[in-house]
């Protein structure tokens, strides 16, 4: 029984346990769940703890590696968190097979754009491509 | 030999007996897909606007000081605050731990008192309250 595989030996003998796979995607959302219980902390307190909450101050701060670098890590796990947590709640309701196929490939695309829009937003502004 | 019996699936929301643990759990899947579908895109929402300039960023100041987005904002404030106290909950159950009954009734009531108190503590400091 390796890390992340969701039967029990016996379980499997009987044919019990996961009915496909899933061990690895619960495992993967509690590892991000804690890496977000710390980036999400620092988020709160960095927006407690700012001067202001203006634009000028808010830039600064994401240009700042100490900013951008915690920031990006929060938008890439905040979003596989999302897509994994999402994923569980379509798993749950949606059973047939196409239609669930088609929603979580939707929420797959949705979560990587989502991501991919917020980190260039990061980019641009800590290497200062936008104005 | 593979069991034959239908696979059990989630129960849903009409067949539980309100109580303290289904209630939180519930709420945290709700407050989750809140902040994975609102949460997410506001966050990515407010980066684009931040990195393309102030006149970017006046359009979605204008947004989150309209009565309807401090409420999404104060929403997804407490719904943040009430899926990470349920998610540490979360993973104490999972290292099967707190299963008693007491614990877990009052440690489910416990996380929300405390993301309606941190609601309140971090809208009262955005406000310009100091103790």
């Amino acid at each position: 029984m390796s890390i992340g595989d969701s039967s029990t030996p016996i379980g499997k003998a009987q044919g019990l346990g996961s009915a496909r796979e899933g061990g690895e995607h619960w495992l993967t959302e509690r590892v991000t769940s804690i890496a977000l219980l710390l980036l999400g902390s620092w988020f709160i307190a960095s927006l407690l703890l700012l001067p202001g909450l203006d634009p000028h101050t808010l830039a600064e701060w994401l240009k700042a590696p100490s900013g951008a670098i915690p920031m990006a890590l929060l938008v890439v796990v905040g979003f596989k968190h999302a897509l994994d947590g999402m994923k569980v709640f379509v798993d749950d309701y949606v059973h047939e097979p196409g239609s669930n196929f088609v929603i979580n490939t939707l929420l797959l695309f949705l979560a990587v754009a989502g991501a991919a829009i917020a980190l260039y937003a990061l980019a641009a502004l800590a290497f200062g491509g936008a104005q | 030999m593979a069991s034959t019996r239908p696979r059990p699936l989630s129960p849903h929301l009409t067949i539980w007996r309100w109580g303290p643990a289904m209630a939180v759990s519930i709420l945290h899947r709700a407050t989750g897909i809140a902040l994975s579908v609102a949460g997410l895109a506001i966050l990515a929402w407010w980066l684009m606007a931040l990195a393309q300039g102030p006149e970017a960023y006046a359009v979605f100041s204008k947004a989150a000081h309209s009565p309807i987005g401090i409420i999404i904002l104060v929403g997804l404030t407490w719904s943040f605050f009430q899926h990470l106290l349920s998610g540490i909950r979360h993973l104490v159950t999972d290292s099967g731990a707190a299963f008693e009954l007491g614990i877990n009734k009052s440690s489910a009531i416990l996380t929300i008192v405390g993301s309606v108190i941190l609601t309140i503590l971090l809208w009262a400091w955005l406000l310009g309250v100091r103790p």
